[in-house]
């Protein structure tokens, strides 16, 4: 909220810099996020008095004058008619900017010179009177600069009213916290109402249908008013509050609003029907043009102002076109209700209309404001647009709203909260500051009553705050807390996440974080299945954009879009994961599974250096990564199939990644379809994997094998086989015999091409047989790995490479 | 025939001084020691030594051609190591060129500074908990005291998935679901993304937060003091100059905004402190007794306090990043700088 610091000073007295007032405010919990001097729109303007006056010679419309400011004297060329000599006027002098980007210049006009100007209330903004030049009071020291001698400088707070205090949504709301922290007491505008003797009970009615919705509702008639601006003192606050004056009433109607929170409403009551006013529900398919042009159909139960036939407001958010007060206006309703701040809120939001009345109302305001904020109004009203205010007013208050009464407060909750010991003498000086009627009951026990627009207090711990808000944080002692040692639980999947990054960094992966949401067209660039799983999907009822409207059901999506990214800046070797989460939809009013994944993707050279890795990376890269982190973790029973495929997936290079017969997920190169739909050159390969089952296995215990100290045999072979045969299947054979002597078999080459025949693949096995407890002899080691060759050829139809020709 | 012995010598180990090759040191070694070396020829004349002292000639004569034999060998020794090095020097590498390791990867920002916060408040005694990040309006707003129809709702702008069930915009339903199943004492820290409708350059609709609860016997607004702002200090530095403001948070009260002294300007007032010389880091406030009576422990026993703050704005004041969306554009001149 804008507060002009020269508002507020109407009620009350600061002393102190702007700077010191919005640094007490802040540390008392009001906020302040800037402060703007504001100026009124021009510059070098000064109070001038007119010394002589003769007609121009060439012109008949023009005069010249002869001015001073005090040390010196100009000859102005004037076109004004309402001057003579002795009047006090502000002149521009030559080098003044006026708004409108002018700079005044020393001129000739029609033959004679001219050293300035004089200017009129419009010239210089502050007014609306073009007709003549501003007379300016007498006493006023010549060559005053105009902004000072009219007192036009302010400084405009911008303080950030929390949910909680919709008291201070006003410039006496603000002056309460400041008499509060000054001590200072605070000065209410006096209002003296001169009522006519027609009465108006007489004129018209205000009947309720729902008082749960308007608990109160009350009203002023304003007769012979004559509507036009406003004058300059209103304006400018209004304008320091960052709001455009329209007229003398509307103008009124938000001052007041801006002075004491209570929103009001002016109706031309001509347009009023039956001359009455009917605070009912909307009905079905109700539709209503407001103030601001627009039509809408309301939702039903809106609560509405109506007269005896029509809807002629939205109650608390805004008035209708209907009855809006015109430049003819003579008679007005004014009204100042309270109303059901839940009802106020629902139908701003479902509108789309977030009015300065609907933001009070939906926050509560006084209700016992009501008919002084009526009153200061219609005194204003009548004040500046000559109306006649018509004996008493309409006050329909079928629902009491009750306040908060006899709150108990003990002086040692305020120690177990706050942790310091606050005297009782103090904790009354506080209360009593902030407008609460306090009485000690016994020693350290208090009951307090909160004026009624502090609807925020209720309990004691509301009072607690009050309290310790005032006497200043920065008063309450840092402490450290008088605790036990307790044990720290453990997290696991965060354990584990935090193994996952370790290894992830070591095999040069770099962590990235992309949006938890995602289009849902990007599954269809993913070739998912109509009946897939994953399309069931999280989707967002009220997204920013539809790219951003469903929750991700699995991680690959953002990993191709930070590898577009990248490429797009220039960087195609791309090494990186991502760990989060992958949402899938189970059934409404459910929540979603939530599925923690670690994810992958691989492109582009091995290394960022050229010189060093000329190749690029392939699924074995990847897969090796996938290995070493298992080995790190600690798991065994891991498994790679290739028996089942993503559709994201090439088909010829992918598989399916197992934990101890559980599917964890995938790994592969993306399928160059999906590629070709991202747009994408360059081939990537990625994995996904769940780590909800891992965090709860990973760090499998460790048992020691004690190793031979006897050389181990080593025995080399070729077999060519189908390039159907997986690796896996001849390992598994070799496994399967549990050869006592056998160490260790590994790979030593795989080779397809020259030499082999067609559709057939070399693979290079090396055997180590060792004996634990001695030498093994060749004839021991030949015999056990003849046997094993024998069962590989005879499993698998091979060929042992060399013997060929046998 | 000892003065020409000497003289021998003395040229000998001369020449010797002056010899920079190895064929050059051979041939003194020829020219002094060979079949017709000169010291091999003077031995020859002990015919000619008075008999007694041919004794004494000859073992001086040993001597010298021991000498000489000795520095031959040793300059011989030298001049092929010196030869080596050289060769050596012609198998010089570019050592400036990088080294061939795998480029070692980097932890993102954001989860750099949320191990370092979860580490400092673990020697507090606090344990890590996590919770879903689709979550119930109960445990995102209700049980917070934050009912349906609460301007409150206004400071948090929600993703809804249903009616009741929102993209949490805090982690603080975490703290609501571990209280429904721990009683006091409670000690918890939980870190994770958080989500609110909202985008520009200093808001993402996706962000990380970490949120702490603390509930005991005795716990004070002093305590909630004591922590944080031994928090701040071990992350922002020592002299780091903290004040608590009073706010308001539905679940807190009292409640308070924690600012530091703007890292950028020291208080002078900048851009980044919005000229007021303070950054607002974290919310914190003394946990509201609606709160316990929804998990059902008894505020008259204990009291707590809950704080919460923004990874992203941490990194951002850190590391001088003005932008918050840098954080999820994963731009690889971004990350690898962390």
């Amino acid at each position: 909220m804008l507060v002009s610091l020269k508002w507020l000073k109407d009620y009350i007295d600061i002393a102190m810099k702007p700077e010191t007032l919005a640094e007490r405010l802040t540390m008392s919990g009001l906020e302040v996020d800037s402060i703007k001097e504001i100026s009124p729109p021009f510059n070098g303007v000064v109070v001038a008095k007119i010394i002589s006056l003769k007609p121009h010679p060439n012109a008949d419309k023009l005069s010249l004058c002869v001015v001073t400011d005090g040390s010196k004297k100009y000859s102005i060329v004037c076109g004004a008619k309402n001057i003579k000599p002795g009047d006090i006027v502000p002149l521009a002098r030559v080098g003044a900017t006026i708004p409108g980007g002018y700079t005044i210049k020393s001129t000739a006009l029609r033959g004679e010179p001219s050293e300035g100007m004089l200017c009129s209330e419009a010239e210089l903004e502050i007014g609306d009177d073009a007709s003549g030049i501003l007379h300016l009071p007498d006493g006023v020291k010549l060559g005053t600069p105009l902004e000072k001698a009219l007192d036009l400088l302010d400084t405009v707070f911008d303080i950030s009213i929390t949910p909680n205090r919709p008291d201070c949504l006003s410039v006496i709301g603000v002056a309460r916290e400041v008499a509060a922290l000054t001590g200072k007491k605070i000065k209410m505008p006096k209002i003296k109402l001169k009522e006519t003797s027609e009465n108006i009970k007489s004129l018209t009615a205000v009947k309720i249908l729902d008082p749960d919705l308007c608990p109160r509702y009350t009203a002023r008639m304003i007769k012979n008013i004559k509507i036009g601006p406003s004058p300059i003192w209103i304006k400018t606050r209004l304008e320091a509050a960052g709001m455009r004056a329209i007229n003398n009433v509307v103008d009124i109607t938000n001052f007041v609003m801006l002075e004491m929170g209570q929103p009001l409403h002016a109706f031309d009551f001509r347009f009023l029907e039956k001359e009455c006013i009917i605070v009912r529900k909307s009905k079905k398919n109700e539709e209503f043009v407001s103030l601001d042009g627009k039509s809408r159909k309301l939702p039903q139960d809106t609560l509405l102002i109506c007269d005896g036939v029509k809807p002629v407001a939205i109650g608390g958010i805004m008035g209708g076109l209907n009855s809006e007060v015109k430049n003819d206006t003579q008679t007005i309703l004014l009204e100042s209700a309270s109303f059901n701040p839940v009802s106020i809120r629902r139908s701003a939001r479902n509108l789309a209309m977030s009015t300065d009345a609907a933001f009070r109302f939906e926050r509560g305001i006084d209700p016992e404001g009501v008919i002084r904020a009526l009153n200061r109004a219609a005194q204003l009203i009548a004040e500046f647009s000559g109306g006649n205010i018509c004996k008493d007013y309409i006050d329909e208050y079928p629902r009491k709203i009750r306040s908060a009464k006899n709150i108990k407060l003990r002086l040692e909750r305020i120690r177990k909260i706050t942790g310091t010991e606050i005297k009782a003498a103090e904790v009354i000086k506080i209360l009593r500051s902030l407008g609460m009627a306090v009485i000690m009951t016994s020693e350290g026990k208090f009951t307090v009553n909160p004026p009624t627009f502090r609807l925020d207090l209720t309990r004691e711990i509301d009072l607690i705050e009050e309290i310790v808000r005032i006497y200043g944080y920065d008063k309450v002692p840092a402490t450290f807390p008088d605790i036990s040692v307790t044990e720290l639980s453990v997290n696991r999947h965060l354990d584990l996440e935090n193994n996952i990054r370790k290894v992830m960094n070591g095999l040069a992966f770099n962590e990235v974080i992309n949006y938890s949401f995602i289009s849902p067209l990007s599954l269809d660039n993913l070739l998912l299945s109509a009946d897939d799983e994953r399309r069931n999907l999280v989707r967002i009822k009220n997204p920013l954009t539809e790219e951003q409207s469903v929750m991700r059901p699995m991680m690959l999506i953002g990993l191709l879009d930070t590898l577009k990214k990248n490429i797009n800046n220039g960087c195609t070797n791309l090494k990186i994961f991502e760990l989060g989460r992958s949402f899938i939809q189970r059934q409404e009013g459910k929540l979603p599974v939530e599925n923690n994944m670690l994810a992958a993707l691989l492109s582009g050279n091995k290394g960022e250096d050229l010189w060093h890795f000329k190749a690029n990376v392939d699924f074995y890269d990847l897969k090796g990564c996938l290995e070493n982190l298992f080995f790190d973790l600690k798991l065994k029973n891991i498994k790679f199939s290739s028996s089942i495929s993503e559709p994201f997936l090439h088909p010829g290079k992918s598989c399916t990644v197992f934990y101890d017969n559980n599917k964890l997920g995938y790994l592969g190169e993306v399928h160059p379809f999906v590629l070709k739909k991202e747009n994408l050159k360059n081939t990537a390969y990625v994995f996904e994997i769940n780590i909800d089952i891992l965090a709860k296995n990973f760090g499998e215990r460790i048992y020691y094998q004690d190793f031979s100290k006897f050389p181990a045999i080593v025995r080399d072979v070729a077999f060519v086989v189908s390039r159907d045969i997986e690796v896996d299947y001849m390992l598994d054979i070799v496994s399967s015999l549990k050869e006592y002597f056998l160490e260790n078999v590994v790979i030593f080459d795989i080779y397809e091409g020259k030499g082999i025949p067609y559709n057939t693949k070399s693979v290079g096995l090396r055997f180590f047989y060792r004996a634990f407890d001695r030498t093994l002899t060749d004839a021991e080691a030949n015999n056990v790995h003849e046997k094993i060759v024998r069962n590989i050829v005879a499993l698998t139809k091979a060929k042992i490479r060399g013997e060929d020709n046998q | 025939m000892m003065e020409e012995l000497q003289q021998l010598e003395k040229n000998a180990l001369a020449e010797l001084q002056t010899a920079t090759t190895e064929e050059h040191l051979l041939a003194i070694r020829t020219k002094y020691l060979g079949r017709k070396g000169l010291l091999t020829l003077h031995l020859r004349k002990i015919a000619q030594v008075q008999e007694d002292k041919r004794a004494f000639f000859g073992k001086r004569c040993n001597e010298v051609k021991e000498l000489i034999v000795f520095k031959i060998e040793e300059a011989l020794k030298h001049q092929s190591e010196r030869e080596k090095e050289t060769v050596f020097l012609k198998e010089k590498i570019d050592v400036t060129l990088p080294g061939r390791a795998v480029k070692y990867g980097r932890i993102h920002p954001v989860i750099q500074i949320s191990h370092e916060i979860c580490s400092i408040f673990s020697t507090f005694g606090f344990s890590v908990v996590e919770g879903p990040e689709v979550e119930l309006d109960y445990y995102n707003f209700e049980a917070l005291n934050i009912p349906k129809d609460h301007p409150a709702r206004d400071m948090q702008d929600t993703f809804y998935i249903e009616e009741n069930i929102v993209l949490r915009t805090h982690t603080s339903p975490v703290q609501v679901r571990v209280m429904e199943k721990v009683r006091p004492p409670v000690r918890i820290l939980s870190p994770g993304k958080v989500y609110r409708r909202d985008s520009d350059i200093s808001h993402t609709p996706m962000f990380h937060q970490i949120e702490g609860l603390m509930v005991d016997k005795g716990i004070t607004f002093g305590d909630l003091k004591g922590i944080l702002t031994a928090f701040l200090k071990r992350v922002f530095g020592p002299d780091t100059l903290i004040r608590f403001r009073p706010s308001f948070f539905p679940f807190t009260e009292p409640s308070a905004e924690v600012d530091i002294r703007c890292v950028i300007c020291k208080g002078r007032g900048c851009r980044v402190c919005s000229q007021s010389g303070w950054l607002e880091i974290l919310g914190s406030g003394m946990v509201d007794p609606a709160v316990f009576k929804f998990v059902d422990y008894d505020s008259k026993k204990y009291t707590g306090f809950a704080f919460g703050l923004g990874l992203e704005r941490i990194a951002m004041l850190k590391y001088g990043i003005s932008d918050i969306r840098l954080f999820f554009e994963n731009d690889f001149r971004f990350l690898r700088q962390f």
